[in-house]
This record gives C-alpha cells, structure tokens and sequence, in this order.
C-alpha cells in the first residue's frame, strides 16, 4: 500500500508518465530493402532504321523494386527506362505462349523465367533464335504458323456417329495427354538446330508433336494420310533427336518422344 | 435527376470545357502522315521483310548436352569416314607406299609420344561414335526417350568412351 502511493506521488510529481518511450521507437519503421541492381542486355533492332545492326542495349534495374520474373523486369525496363523497348507479352501465367525468347541462352517463356538474383551476372535476352525478327524480341512467325496449318491440326472423319458425340476410351484419351497442351510458343522448334538450317522444309518438333497428337487420336480416321504426307526427306527425317525441343519446353512437354513415335510408326507400319 | 445519375456527367463535362476557340492556337503537329490504300500494305510488308536480320542463334544458345553431343556425333561420324575412304582410294592410288606392313613399319619408326597421341585421336572419336550409336539406336526403338533419358544415356556413352579411349591407347 505504500509502495503505490510513493508511485502516484512521484508521478504526479513529474506531470507525465515515466515509461513514455520516444515517438519514433513507438511507431513502426518500413524496413528499407537495399537496393539490388542487376544489369539486363537485351537485343535491339529498330526496322525504321535498317542499315543499323542489332545491338545488345544495356539496363540497370533494382530487383526490390521489381517482380520476381523475367517478364516482370521486361515491363518495369519498358514502362520506367525504355518505352521503346519491344516484346510480346499477353497473359504472364505462360499458357499464352506469347513472351517466348531466348533468355540466358535458353528458350523460355519470360513470364514463367525467374529473375537470377545473383546481381553480379548479367542476364541476357535475345528473340527467339535463327528467326527473322520484326523489332527487338519480337520474332516473325508467319512460318511456323503456317507448317502448323500445313498439318490440318484438327479432327477429320468422314464417318462422325450420327445421334451423339464421339466417344473415346479412357486409355486412348490418356495417349494425348503431354502433347494437347502444346501452346505453340516455338520455343522448341526455335531450339532445334535441324530447324535454324533447313527451316524452310523441315516442319520442326512443335508442329510435327501436333501433327502426331492427330494421328493417336481414335477419333481421327485419317492417320493413313496424315503418315503420308510425312513419308519424304525434309518434312519429319531431318530430326536428329537432338533433345534440344524437350529440353527446353517451358511446359514440360516431350516433342522428341511425339517425333520418335511417328519415325517408329512410319518404320514398322 | 442529376446528369451524374444518368451517366452524362463526363459528357457535359468534356463539352463544358472543350476548347472550342482555343484549338487554333495549339502549334500544329510537325509530324506528316501520308495516307495510303490498304493495298500498299503488302508492299510495305514485303520491302521491311527484306531488311528483317536473322536472330542469333548457336553463337548465343547455351551449351548443352544436348545438341553438343549432337554435334559431336556427326563430326566423328564425318572424320570416320574420310579416314576410312582417304586411306581406301590412297591404297588404290599407290597399293605400295599404303600397304599393310609398309604403314606398320612407318608407325613403328615414331617416337612413343607421337604413336600415343596419334592413338588417343583415333580411338576417342571411334569409341564416342560406336557408343553414341548404339544410344541413337535405343531412341529409334522408343528407349530413353525423356529428357532425363537422354542425358543419363549421354553421359554413360562419355564414361564409356572414356575408359574404351584409355583402353585402346594403352594396347
């Protein structure tokens, strides 16, 4: 009882409470990130000025203040440093396929691309390789979408059932999985050496995977034809199941295996 | 009701204080455009097509496995083979100088560094190029065909050719 009054009587005394700590240590201070500056080089080619050659144009960012993909960086060096700095980007979950290209020597999706936080190493970002390239990242992929058309990439029957849908058995679907996912990036076919020289005939792992993916279809009643049209030197016979597609699918898909398929077929049919 | 009510707000708003008056004043733009036909498009597209650079390609992709060793394959394949038919025609050009005992006697004459050497360069592609073979045939009847596959039958074909290559030097 004692002791509270002496308390209260010192208190009073002073006119204010002694815990008091200081303002700034009763509030909470953001932490400072440090500043973590990577230097990105990234291909340049400008098609107003042709005769220019293609460059590597250097950018510094600070990753703490930039998201954790490659893509993230693309945008914030665009929006921030560059607006002239040119790439294709749409849904950056990688099931668009559009932000193919060559990052670190490799081809990838820049949306599903971790930054490398080493600060110290450069990361370099090329188009899509062996392509002719419209501006900057920005490949032309006029061809690749035309040998996918060449394969007729949908279903053919001239007997469809009459009253309902096709039907299909759980084993014969499961023959499609690791090849209806294919989301045409090109990453694979840009990877494949036999496509950088003989592009212009040979079709190349991301069409020949769909041009396969038609012909195990039960549904599909024209495997016969759809086998023909590959039976010649260039179209299928220039993979070298070199594994460079598989490698480097962004969506963990095997082209190799789809194409050994079709060489196997062909041989033993 | 209120115009905001009715959504016109942002409309009476931009006719309120649209510069009506002021508009001759703003400097003109120094930029011309030149209109052209949707016809002209394909020209257009056509002349920048030609100017397009090819992106880079093997000078920048990163070294792999992959198609290293593919590379690999069709250069010992090619070396193979211009040795065996550069030594066959040269037997046919002069049967003396090439045959069997005179090339034994002329090998025999070297000194051990240069028969080793000259053994090592022979083997190594022979061996990497027998293994890596017999790798393409296990793919070509539907084995090994991952990406996983293929590197663990890639790097058993470089430990192959490696103790075959030592082998066959220290014969």
């Amino acid at each position: 009882m004692q002791s509270i009054v002496a308390r209260s009587a010192i208190r009073s005394s002073k006119g204010f409470r002694t815990f008091a700590t200081s303002a700034a240590r009763s509030q909470a201070v953001p932490t400072e990130k440090p500043v973590v500056n990577k230097e990105f080089k990234i291909y340049r080619w400008n098609p107003d000025e042709p005769a220019k050659k293609p460059t590597l144009q250097s950018y510094t960012i600070d990753l703490n203040q930039c998201g954790p993909m490659i893509l993230d960086a693309l945008i914030k060096i665009k929006n921030e440093i560059d607006p002239t700095l040119t790439f294709r980007r749409s849904c950056r979950e990688g099931i668009c396929g559009s932000c193919a290209m060559n990052i670190n020597g490799q081809n990838t999706l820049a949306c599903l691309c971790r930054i490398d936080r080493e600060s110290s190493k450069d990361t370099k970002i090329y188009p899509l390789p062996h392509m002719y390239v419209v501006k900057d990242l920005v490949p032309d992929l006029t061809l690749f979408y035309k040998q996918y058309k060449s394969i007729e990439p949908y279903l053919k029957n001239d007997n469809p059932p009459e009253d309902r849908e096709f039907l299909q058995s759980v084993e014969d679907r499961r023959k499609l999985d690791g090849m209806y996912e294919c989301i045409l990036c090109a990453c694979c076919s840009t990877s494949c050496p036999s496509y950088w020289w003989n592009q212009d005939e040979y079709l190349g792992p991301a069409t020949l995977m769909a041009a396969y993916r038609w012909m195990a279809d039960s549904r599909d009643s024209y495997t016969a034809q759809r086998k023909e049209k590959l039976q010649n030197e260039m179209s299928l016979y220039r993979c070298h199941t070199i594994f460079n597609c598989s490698r480097t699918c962004p969506k963990g898909l095997n082209p190799a295996k789809a194409i050994a398929k079709i060489k196997l077929e062909l041989a033993t049919e | 009701m209120s115009a905001r009510a009715l959504g016109l707000g942002p409309a009476f708003r931009q006719a309120a204080f649209a510069p009506k008056f002021a508009r001759n004043q703003i400097a003109r733009r120094t930029v011309q455009t030149q209109s052209l036909p949707p016809s002209a498009a394909e020209g257009i597209l056509n002349k920048q097509r030609l100017q397009r650079p090819s992106s880079p390609h093997f000078t920048i992709y990163q070294p792999q496995l992959t198609w290293y060793g593919s590379i690999a394959h069709r250069g010992t394949g090619a070396g193979l083979s211009v040795l065996l038919y550069g030594y066959a025609l040269a037997y046919l050009v002069a049967p003396e100088t090439f045959s069997s005992a005179n090339v034994v006697e002329i090998v025999a004459g070297l000194p051990d560094a240069v028969k080793y050497a000259g053994k090592a360069v022979l083997a190594a592609p022979f061996a990497f190029h027998s293994f890596n073979g017999l790798r393409h045939l296990s793919w070509d009847v539907g084995k090994f065909l991952t990406v996983k596959g293929a590197y663990s039958s890639g790097y058993a074909v470089l430990g192959a050719t490696a103790v075959t290559t030592a082998a066959l030097v220290l014969m």
